[in-house]
């Protein structure tokens, strides 16, 4: 195995259970560790009855972390998966590290040390054993928690050796033996999720089925437009409605990602704070949102295009290269602004008063939300606890905290617990979107029909001239990679819209961009799209360049040409006539350290309607894949998320989004749904996160489609249909 | 007073006659299992059984529940097709984030009920309504061609 990334270093300490068992604590430095097993704030523990629990620190978020890292857990400790319990842990990114759901890097960073750490436990196991049993380590086996001296014929389950090993000193998780990958017993089959039958049964596990004694429920009614100020309202007459206890408006901080102005309603019942909330008057001051228009961005843009902008990334002379071209390539790209749409909406429950914060929440970022409470509410980070819920999809939305602030001021303010609970309406009208940004390209062809510079000028959206959360353009890996004379320049409209990270962030709109166009070059070159794809890649490996050309990532071409090879056989790419109105496309992408190639197929009608009818995934994502279900339903759900991101659009009207519920925003449903083929490679590199990395290439793969069946190259998002329909 | 029956069980209850049945199940009789996504009907998130008729109950006022019988994911495992359907949803792991399963499980023992043995357009038909934002739809059509004791595999063009 090559080497894994650790994110921190890691101390392990032990401490006996209540009952005689064994506990094993983690922590960044070995005062930590020791104060996690102290705590009962460990990773794991051993009844003497033999139960074991094992803590999973990171938000679920449908991603399947609470279960695939706790068997990871369990397999280096050797023991069946049916013995474990998997409980949550609590928040305290002191002892446990990031805890954390995004960018796809639970799997990346705690594959190693969860290794260890049930390595580490096994052997204290065995070092009891061998007391217990009078015979050495090295003569000892364990099979399903229970270990067998083969010469005696003696056995010890772990529940009887666990308070002896607890007495031990605890191995340096470093030093500790691993399993032999092809030992695996638990990593690579497919496990349900931890909590899957509890969600079946209608538990009350979500963040929104919370309630907690003397609870309250809240709506805050926010302004339309971002940042938007309170000027006066019918509070009073608010007041008067039945249910409702409080009315009162909160003044925002001036954070973009805490408290804004708005108005909380607090009643007995959440439906009578909603309706309530529905007779709310109040005007706003919106001025700061004048002129944020759609329409209005699209001309700045267009103005900035005309500019040079700032280089982002540089190399050879491109613009020479292009002015001496024999052909020039060029188009423009544009894509819109989109919402998250988690299906569960945005909530909170919280008792909080000036001294202390208690908070429940499904969020993505617990660790965030509590420095965020701390600064915005004033309250320091000891007194403050967050509780991580189960959560109802994420997406990015809930790396922000913005409801956990409204949900503590209001409950301090209020005097009682709350839940606050926000409408779709809120969750459409607050959001922060996936921003849009539109690119002008240029490719250059020499006279021996290769490609020879390439140019890409992106326009972004940000304040004070810098991108704004998830607005980044980030440099395309393939194409930067492949060709000699690249430049790469952006310029930035300054925006009052908050943004934020949506899955896949900025590959979810760059992967369309960049790979429609290395597309639209294979076609100006009377090139097979997948044989360009391949034959860039087989320069690159012949020219024996290294295998990490600039930007942030590691790239490798040898992965890029595997992926694409299998994709090729897998389609059925090269026996595959276009006709009908039906087309293949492909496209590739790097992201989130995970490589993907996808070929779709999509039928286009005479009237213009398009339907994905397959899609074909390869992924390498490393040596193994932990959880095959949790594995092949990320891939599935990346897939079809990043075809619906192709028909949704929000725009903006003097700050303010237009479309304010789900029948304005078309979301993927069951007949949208197309048939997949996702395959693996299992290539030598450690394992990596699946959330994010399926989803980039799915958008390209389905417009190169399009082209291939139509004609009709699409160059912005969302796809306008009429642009396809034909005459029958 | 509104007397009704849920998941088999009376009730008789002094609540407000506009009040959505979605929160009169979530709020007042702490029955979690039916969830909020959008309040205008658009997601499904929050189908329950009205008299064995699948509807959206974030739009449908109590008072039209008014001497039904309501049931609820928590009550789904007593029909035939509800008890199939959640076996094969723990077996196949069909969930992500969960939150839509319900309402999923709901409209599919509902179409089961009414059809036995359904297509694969008969499946666009009865499920359209319901949206997984995580997008586990592959596992969805092919669970309740399992529950039906169908093949699962998935016969659209494609
Ligand atoms: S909550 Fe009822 S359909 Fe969405
Ligand atoms: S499983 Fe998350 S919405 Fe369906």
């Amino acid at each position: 195995m090559t080497e894994v990334m650790m994110s921190r270093r890691l101390f392990l300490s032990s401490a006996t259970l209540a009952g005689g068992g064994l506990l094993l604590g983690f922590g960044a430095t070995a005062k930590e560790a020791q104060a996690a097993s102290a705590n009962m704030t460990q990773y794991v523990a051993i009844s003497s009855t033999g139960k074991v629990t094992i803590r999973a620190k990171n938000p679920e978020i449908g991603q399947g972390i609470k279960t695939s890292l706790p068997m990871i857990v369990a397999e280096e400790m050797d023991i069946d998966w049916t013995q474990v319990e998997v409980v949550t842990a609590p928040v305290n990114e002191k002892l446990y590290g990031g805890q954390i759901a995004g960018g796809s890097t639970s799997i990346p960073t705690n594959y190693e040390p969860m290794r260890r750490a049930g390595a580490a436990v096994r052997l204290m196991l065995l070092q009891a054993a061998a007391v217990k049993l009078s015979a050495p380590v090295e003569a000892l086996q364990v099979i399903s928690g229970v270990v067998h001296h083969k010469a005696s014929g003696k056995q010890a389950h772990y529940g009887e050796l666990a308070q002896a090993a607890s007495k031990l000193t605890v191995p340096d998780p470093a030093s500790v033996t691993l399993k032999d990958p092809k030992d695996f017993k638990i990593i690579g089959t497919a496990q349900g999720g931890v909590d899957s039958a509890k969600v079946l049964k209608g538990e009350p596990i979500f963040g929104i089925d919370t309630a907690i004694p003397g609870m309250k429920h809240a709506i805050f009614r926010k302004p339309p437009v971002f940042g938007a100020k309170f000027l006066s309202g019918n509070l009073d007459a608010i007041r008067a409605l039945p249910g409702v206890t409080q009315v009162f408006v909160l003044k925002g901080t001036g954070n973009i990602q805490g408290l804004q102005d708005g108005v909380a309603i607090v009643a007995d019942k959440w439906w009578q704070a909603k309706t309530a909330g529905d007779q709310l008057e109040v005007q706003w001051d919106e001025a700061i949102g004048k002129g944020h228009d759609t329409e209005t961005y699209r001309t700045q843009a267009d103005t900035l295009l005309k500019g040079t902008g700032d280089s982002l990334q540089s190399k050879g002379t491109a613009a020479d290269v292009l002015a001496n071209a024999a052909t020039v390539v060029s188009a423009r790209y544009e894509v819109p602004f989109i919402p998250h749409l988690a299906l569960e909406p945005q909530n909170c429950t919280a008792r909080a008063s000036a001294e202390h914060i208690e908070i429940w929440a499904p969020t993505q970022a617990p660790g965030w939300g509590i420095r965020l409470l701390a600064k915005e509410l004033n309250v320091p980070e000891d007194k403050i606890t967050v509780h991580m819920t189960r959560v109802g999809g994420g997406f990015g939305r809930r790396l922000e905290n913005d409801y956990m602030i409204e949900a503590a001021a209001i409950s301090q303010k209020a005097g009682v617990p709350i839940k606050l609970l926000w409408t779709r309406e809120d969750d459409l009208a607050y959001d922060f979107f996936r921003p849009g940004n539109l690119h002008d390209l240029k490719a250059a062809i020499d006279d021996q029909g290769r490609l020879a510079a390439y140019t890409a000028h992106g326009v972004t959206y940000g304040r004070d001239g810098k991108p704004s959360a998830g607005a980044n353009i980030s440099p395309h890996a393939f194409t930067s990679g492949v060709v000699e004379h690249f430049e790469l320049r952006q310029s930035v409209i300054e925006t009052t819209i908050p943004t934020g990270y949506l899955r896949a962030p900025s590959s979810n709109a760059l992967a369309f961009v960049h790979e429609c166009f290395l597309d639209e070059i294979a076609h100006a070159l009377k090139k097979d799209p997948l044989t360009y794809r391949l034959e860039l890649v087989n320069a690159q490996l012949a020219s024996g360049a290294p295998q990490s050309p600039e930007g942030r990532n590691p790239y490798d071409f040898r992965r890029i040409k595997e992926i694409l090879e299998t994709l090729r056989t897998r389609s059925g790419w090269a026996d595959f006539k276009a006709s009908d109105g039906i087309g293949l496309g492909v496209a590739t992408y790097f992201s989130h350290r995970g490589y993907f190639a996808e070929v779709a197929k999509v039928k286009v009608a005479p009237d213009g309607t398009w339907r994905v009818l397959k899609v074909w995934a390869v992924g390498d994502v490393g040596s193994v894949i932990i959880n095959p279900f949790g594995a092949y339903n990320q891939v599935e759900g990346s897939i079809i998320d990043g075809i619906g991101q192709l028909k949704q659009c929000i725009t903006f009207e003097n700050g303010r989004a237009v479309q304010t519920n789900l029948h304005e925003v078309p979301l993927m449903r069951m007949s949208d749904t197309p048939k997949i083929d996702t395959h693996f490679i299992l290539s030598d590199n450690p394992p990596t996160g699946l959330g994010e990395p399926a989803l980039p290439p799915v958008l390209p793969a389905v417009c190169n489609a399009i082209f291939a069946a139509t004609g009709v190259r699409i160059r912005t998002l969302p796809i306008e249909e009429s642009l396809l329909a034909r005459p029958s | 007073m509104i007397s009704l029956k849920i998941n088999g069980k009376p009730y008789t209850l002094d609540l407000p006659e506009d009040m959505p049945v979605l929160w009169v199940l979530r709020d007042e009789l702490g029955l979690t299992g039916t969830k909020f996504g959008c309040g205008i009907a658009q997601c499904g998130a929050c189908t329950v059984h009205i008299d064995g008729v699948p509807v959206r109950s974030c739009v449908t006022p109590l008072s039209v529940a008014e001497g039904t019988e309501i049931t609820t994911l928590e009550g789904v495992s007593e029909t035939a097709a509800g008890q199939a359907l959640l076996k094969v949803w723990a077996e196949d792991d069909v969930m992500q984030c969960g939150y839509c399963q319900s309402g999923q499980i709901m409209a599919a023992t509902a179409l089961l009920m009414e059809n036995p043995a359904p297509t694969d357009a008969d499946i666009d038909m009865a499920m359209d309504g319901n949206i997984c934002r995580c997008a586990t739809y592959t596992r969805i059509r092919a669970g309740i061609k399992r529950a039906a004791g169908l093949s699962p595999a998935d016969t659209r063009e494609a």
